[in-house]
């Protein structure tokens, strides 16, 4: 072993968490969890075509990260990134357009599902090339860094993604320029189809962070309150200038790789490991965790209500939404913006 | 007028832009070193700090990836490879990211990166650092892509680069390093996608890129000691090129030479040759010629690297050929 040493960064919380903030990150979820089945549901009744790869079952992750930052801070997503998108507080019914290919989607119908974009709230951009945004999480660090603004970068990504180039080399080179990145490694078990143990000698992506200098952790990804403590934890030491943090974040996707099945395209095995994920649903947990602190019953189901008639409004919004003139299919493939602005 | 070398050029253009700028900043492998970038990068770190002039690890996928990402962000970053064929190393943050990155997003976000690549190629080095891959690139839309030949264009490009919004990719090329050239001292801008005439010409037309353009007008003397009259065009960029400077000349003398210092099939001289084709062919009195690299790895040994590299005197050949059918 070398001389550093991996150090936990979950430390003990800095004080309880009041209820209105447990309650806040219960809607955050829900509202991802809400999205995400409508558009399943969408998906399946051929409204939607665009492939989308839900992220149901890993929302505590999302949420409790982007509850740690900025508005100012940047986040990095992959293909699974509709959560990562609501979370850091990008309009939903944008993305919902952006689903159906309008013009008023997000991204003006030429992202879809997996390539969204939510400047003002700091998402430059998620794109479905697995890794690839790695590096660009690294770069905005690096940007900060060079500005001295005191921003964060998150790179969230999966289990699958640790196993590119990509990863150890930001990895690298974040640790080496100590830059303020977090690396969010959602680890669902399942690279598409394949499980953890087909694509590596050992469940160990933790050993990466410690082969890179990079302190790191493995975490209850279904437990929002984890995430947050340690992502605000990470936060704080990449603004104070001490570098980047690798957080593993254990979890479960409910669906297939993509579209609503529930399994049916990675067969039996994952189906048993389903059984066993179900009952950890982060979003019941948090629920069933404000009931006892007393929230009251109408509180959740208007906050549901509110939230459905949201997805729903949004739904006709993107229904509603014209789709993008064929001549403008030219355009914006160079920015006539001039660099100097 | 002050001349200057190609790297002294192409250094001054980086100490203006870095001392007028704060955005600004290099990335890469080599840049605190005597050697990978000749003179280009010459003490540039002592000048600016290694904070803005970063010598990197051999990451070429996540420095490049970096500079992307610090693009996205409002700077503007050079990202330095000294050797165009370990580039290819990173091909996804280049063509994969920061192509798309505009049209992906209908221009929310612009990613204003310079990706700088040498062509240092020749001296027995073998095909790992020899590439001269411009076509590769030039197929991306959404990439621009210049090939400064000359001293002034080496400056005046690298500064427009910089401030185009789009990722431009730089190609120099190592075999120009020492060509002197007037430069004038104050910063200035040489449009990207606007060729140079540098000889005018009535019988036949020339388009070079880069190393070939200077080969080109030398050809071009002796073909002028013959009573040829050949017009030489350096393009200069090569995404976009300058189409109309092109067809105009091939109207005048309805013959058309492409040079370029890199494989034939699926080459860039391929591009301008059928273009002239599609616009121009009623202008055309005899078949476009072609002086490419031959279909192969660049060799090592000298003898062999002497067959495969093409000089002016294989573009007076062809150009001699031409004028004549």
């Amino acid at each position: 072993m070398g001389d550093h040493v991996t150090t936990s960064v979950v430390g003990p919380a800095a004080g309880a968490p009041t209820t209105a903030f447990l309650f806040g990150c219960w809607r955050d979820m829900l509202r991802i969890r809400m999205f995400e089945e409508r558009a399943g549901e969408l998906v399946e009744a051929g409204e939607i075509k665009t492939p989308c790869h839900l992220y149901i079952g890993q929302e505590a992750i999302a949420v409790g990260v982007c509850r740690a930052l900025r508005r100012e801070d940047y986040v990095w997503g992959g293909h699974r990134s509709h959560g990562h998108y609501l979370a850091k507080g990008g309009d939903l019914r944008a993305m919902m357009a952006e689903l159906y290919g309008k013009a008023t989607g997000c991204s003006r119908g030429r992202g879809g599902s997996m390539h969204l974009v939510a400047p003002e709230v700091g998402v430059y951009g998620t794109v479905p090339l697995v890794a690839a945004t790695i590096p660009l999480a690294v770069g905005t660090a690096l940007a900060s860094r060079q500005r001295g603004d005191g921003r964060v970068s998150v790179a969230f990504l999966g289990d699958g993604a640790t196993e590119e180039g990509h990863f150890h080399e930001s990895m690298n080179l974040a640790a080496l320029y100590r830059l303020p990145v977090l690396f969010i490694v959602e680890n669902n078990f399942y690279a598409s189809h394949m499980h953890l143990l087909e694509r590596r000698r050992a469940d160990n992506i933790l050993a990466a962070a410690d082969a890179h200098s990079v302190p790191g952790a493995v975490l209850d990804g279904n437990d929002v309150m984890a995430v947050y403590e340690a992502a605000a934890r990470a936060a704080a030491r990449a603004r104070a200038g001490e570098g980047p943090t690798l957080l593993e974040c254990r979890t479960f996707r409910w669906r297939g790789h993509v579209g609503p099945s529930w399994d049916m395209d990675v067969g039996v095995k994952r189906k048993d490991e389903l059984k066993d994920w179900l009952p950890r649903d982060p979003v019941a947990r948090l629920r069933a965790r404000l009931a006892e602190a007393g929230v009251e019953e109408a509180a959740f189901t208007a906050a549901e209500a509110e939230l459905r008639a949201e997805v729903e409004a949004a739904v006709e919004f993107a229904r509603r939404s014209p789709y993008p003139d064929p001549a403008t299919l030219l355009d914006h493939v160079y920015t006539a913006r001039e660099a100097e602005g | 007028m002050r001349r200057l070398s190609y790297a002294q050029a192409i250094r001054e253009a980086h100490a203006q832009l870095l001392a007028g700028d704060p955005r600004v900043f290099l990335l890469g492998q080599g840049v605190w070193s005597p050697w990978y970038a000749g003179t280009s990068l010459k003490d540039l770190d002592k000048e600016f700090g290694r904070d803005r002039v970063i010598d990197s690890p051999v990451s070429e996928n996540a420095v490049t990836g970096a500079a992307v990402g610090a693009a996205i962000a409002g700077m503007r970053p050079i990202v330095f490879h000294p050797r165009m064929d370990f580039m290819l190393l990173a091909v996804d943050p280049i063509v994969n990211q920061a192509a798309n990155w505009a049209y992906l997003f209908a221009g929310a976000v612009a990613v204003p990166v310079v990706i700088r690549a040498a062509i240092n190629r020749g001296g027995e080095q073998g095909a790992q650092h020899s590439q001269a891959l411009q076509a590769m690139f030039a197929h991306v839309p959404g990439l621009k892509v210049v090939m400064p030949s000359t001293p002034y264009d080496a400056k005046g490009l690298l500064i427009s680069a910089v401030y185009d919004g789009n990722p431009v990719m730089y190609i120099d090329d190592r075999w120009l390093y020492e060509e002197q050239g007037d430069v004038p001292e104050p910063m200035y801008r040489v449009p990207i996608g606007r060729a140079a005439v540098r000889r005018p010409g009535r019988d036949l037309t020339i388009v070079a890129t880069s190393f070939m353009a200077v080969q080109a007008v030398r050809a071009a003397d002796r073909l002028a000691s013959d009573g040829i009259e050949a017009e030489v065009i350096d393009l200069r960029s090569v995404k976009p090129w300058d189409r109309e400077t092109v067809f105009a000349s091939i109207r005048k003398t309805g013959r058309l030479l492409v040079a370029d210092a890199a494989w034939r099939t699926g080459g860039f001289a391929a591009e301008v040759a059928a273009s002239a084709a599609e616009e121009a062919f009623e202008a055309l009195r005899a078949p476009v010629a072609r002086v490419c690299l031959p279909d192969a790895p660049a060799p090592m040994s000298a003898p062999l690297e002497r067959a495969y590299y093409r000089t002016a005197d294989d573009i007076a050949a062809a150009a001699r050929r031409l004028a004549a059918s």
